[in-house]
């Protein structure tokens, strides 16, 4: 798996972070083939020392991939494990934690959700037995009361048996600006962010191995999902690509060691997504007609933009055309 | 008896004929219990004419919603001869918790009755425009949208800043207006528009509902549209219509809303003079 990383994020291909994408997608695959009988641990890899990452495949959920279609992660302290993100349903849930137990007795003392997303948060429920604390962005708890019952709704459409008897797990601890977690000689820094990917993105940097978990402020890959702001998520893609660390884990898919040039692409995205719609709504050009014609120069560069293109012009637009 | 049994075939006869349309209508789903009941509310027992030509009321609506909070729906109506014309529209969403989104009350200074605005769907759904004429006639028009949750996204996204915009309003006529002929107008309001939200078990959060609910729109002081709405418009509630300018007058939209707050915005209209 190593070797295939490396040689894709070095590889000066038309679409070298798609391909990672694929490569990576591989083991998450192999994990999908396995029988569901017993819960088997999902595939992760070590990141950096004490820090474990599975990579979701690029996809919507369904009843072949459970949910399991984001990055989830988890970092091991010496008293304890915090895990970052649960997965798209509780089946997923239950493999993170399968994969937590492979690798260390500790229990599981947090639980983070970067965002209200369902393939976030839906996993939530399989750690209950942990006792954890769950760890949200101030703004999670009114996120999640509004949406979550759809989701559930969604997730018993989409996936099957995976998306039954799924129960929501709201935050037990709230971020509005900063805060750490201690999980025993290892400090956990969390930054609820202003609006961007949604109104509710939290990030987790490990200060010792110098690893930032994104969450969906980054996706790598798959195409970007406006659910905020866009004009707050360009500002916090600039910022976020400055910052000096390591490692990154981003929302979706995988740029290894490129991930500035992860974050400058998803900056070219959102800003020709804001450009373009401006101009729409400056020369009188209806939403139904600018789903159709903004960014159309974009969408090949992304994966599942025929999933979330037009959807994200209709946000942009909703948003832009109030701007002044 | 012999009358019995060719009343009996005449029946039978009937139903053959009859039977095929009926089965047509319930086998796309769109004669749900629920339409009947909003049917009835709205144009009580006059026969709706499904006008699947669009004679008199079209409506165009995406087949799948790529963002369920913000599904551009648009209606058009002709005149029928002998200046039979539309008088008013219905919008209505079946599978959205209300399902009645709008109703559009149009007088003669409209021109056109026409109507493009933004609604929620909470669900894969039959979307109607229903069109009542001068004549007392119902006609319908309807479009199955695959959508699912937008009753459901938080207003705002963004709550604090659409709290702080709240009430402003955008009044434009799209281009120069020209006396006696209909002209286009956008108006745009900024309100959550919001359903509210039950008292969450999870959470123990309480929203009220606020929502926009009356729209006038005058011209010179005349009636030109109003609008009897709810939350399955959009959050931030956008209406596209027409007026028709005839002499320099003040064009006037007055809103309120579920909590009795007023908003109005007015725009100075000196319309061309053409083809005189």
């Amino acid at each position: 798996m190593q070797s295939v990383v490396r040689k894709c994020t070095g590889v000066r291909a038309d679409f070298p972070v798609l391909r990672c994408v694929r490569a990576l997608a591989g083991a998450a695959l192999l994990w999908l083939s396995q029988p569901a009988a017993a819960v088997e641990p999902l595939p992760v890899r070590e990141v950096a020392a004490g820090v474990y990452v599975f990579h979701g495949v690029t996809a919507e959920q369904d009843e072949h991939n459970h949910g399991a279609i984001s990055n989830l992660g988890f970092i091991v302290g010496s008293r304890c494990v915090a895990v970052i993100d649960s997965g798209g349903s509780p089946m997923v849930g239950e493999a993170l934690l399968a994969s937590v137990r492979a690798i260390t007795p500790l229990p599981v003392c947090y639980v983070i959700n970067t965002h209200v997303h369902p393939d976030h948060v839906l996993g939530n429920q399989a750690f209950l037995g942990e006792k954890p604390e769950f760890v949200g962005h101030a703004k999670l708890p009114l996120a999640l009361a509004a949406r979550g019952r759809n989701y559930i709704e969604a997730a018993e459409r989409m996936m099957g048996a995976a998306g039954r008897g799924l129960q929501l797990v709201a935050p037990t601890r709230t971020v509005s600006d900063e805060d750490t977690l201690d999980i025993g000689d290892r400090v956990l820094r969390l930054r609820a962010w202003p609006t961007a990917h949604t109104d509710n993105d939290l990030t987790v940097l490990d200060e010792r191995s110098s690893t930032l978990f994104t969450g969906d402020l980054l996706f790598v890959g798959h195409m970007p999902v406006v659910d905020g702001k866009l004009v707050g998520w360009i500002a916090v893609t600039d910022e976020l690509a400055r910052m000096k660390v390591t490692h990154v884990v981003s929302g979706h898919g995988d740029a290894g060691d490129a991930w500035r040039e992860a974050f400058d692409k998803q900056g070219n995205y959102l800003r020709a997504l804001y450009a373009q719609t401006r101009a729409a709504i400056r020369d009188g050009v209806r939403l139904s007609r600018a789903v159709e014609t903004v960014g159309r120069d974009q969408i090949d560069n992304w994966a599942l933009s025929g999933l979330f293109h037009r959807r994200n012009v209709t946000a942009a637009y909703a948003e832009l055309e109030w701007e002044d | 008896m012999k009358m019995k049994s060719a009343l009996a075939l005449l029946v039978a006869g009937l139903l053959m004929l009859v039977l095929p349309a009926v089965h047509a209508a319930s086998e796309d789903g769109s004669d749900s219990v629920i339409w009947g009941k909003v049917k009835t509310a709205l144009v009580g027992e006059r026969t709706v004419i499904d006008d699947e030509a669009g004679t008199v009321v079209e409506l165009e609506a995406p087949v799948r919603a790529e963002d369920a909070a913000v599904v551009p729906i648009a209606i058009h109506t002709r005149q029928l001869p002998g200046g039979v014309h539309v008088t008013r529209l219905h919008l209505v969403i079946d599978e959205n918790p209300s399902p009645i989104g709008g109703t559009f009350t149009f007088a003669p200074l409209a021109g056109r009755a026409d109507i493009e605005t933004r609604v929620r769907i909470e669900a894969y759904s039959w979307v109607r425009a229903l069109a009542e004429t001068s004549d007392g006639k119902v006609y319908m028009a309807r479009r199955f949208v695959k959508a699912s949750g937008g009753c459901s996204a938080p207003a705002g996204k963004d709550r604090e800043e659409a709290l702080a915009r709240m009430g402003k309003l955008k009044l434009r006529v799209e281009d120069d207006a020209v006396a006696g002929q209909p002209s286009a107008v956008q108006l745009m309001i900024s309100h959550p528009n919001s359903s509210g939200l039950a008292m969450d078990q999870l959470t123990r959060l309480f929203v009220p509902p606020h929502f926009v609910r009356r729209v006038d729109v005058t011209y010179a002081g005349k009636p030109v549209m109003s609008a009897d709405v709810d939350f399955s418009i959009s959050e931030n509630p956008n209406f596209r219509f027409y007026f028709v300018p005839e002499g320099p007058g003040e064009l006037k939209a007055e809103i309120v809303d579920s909590q009795d707050l007023h908003f109005e915005s007015s725009v100075a209209i000196k319309p061309e003079m053409r083809g005189s």
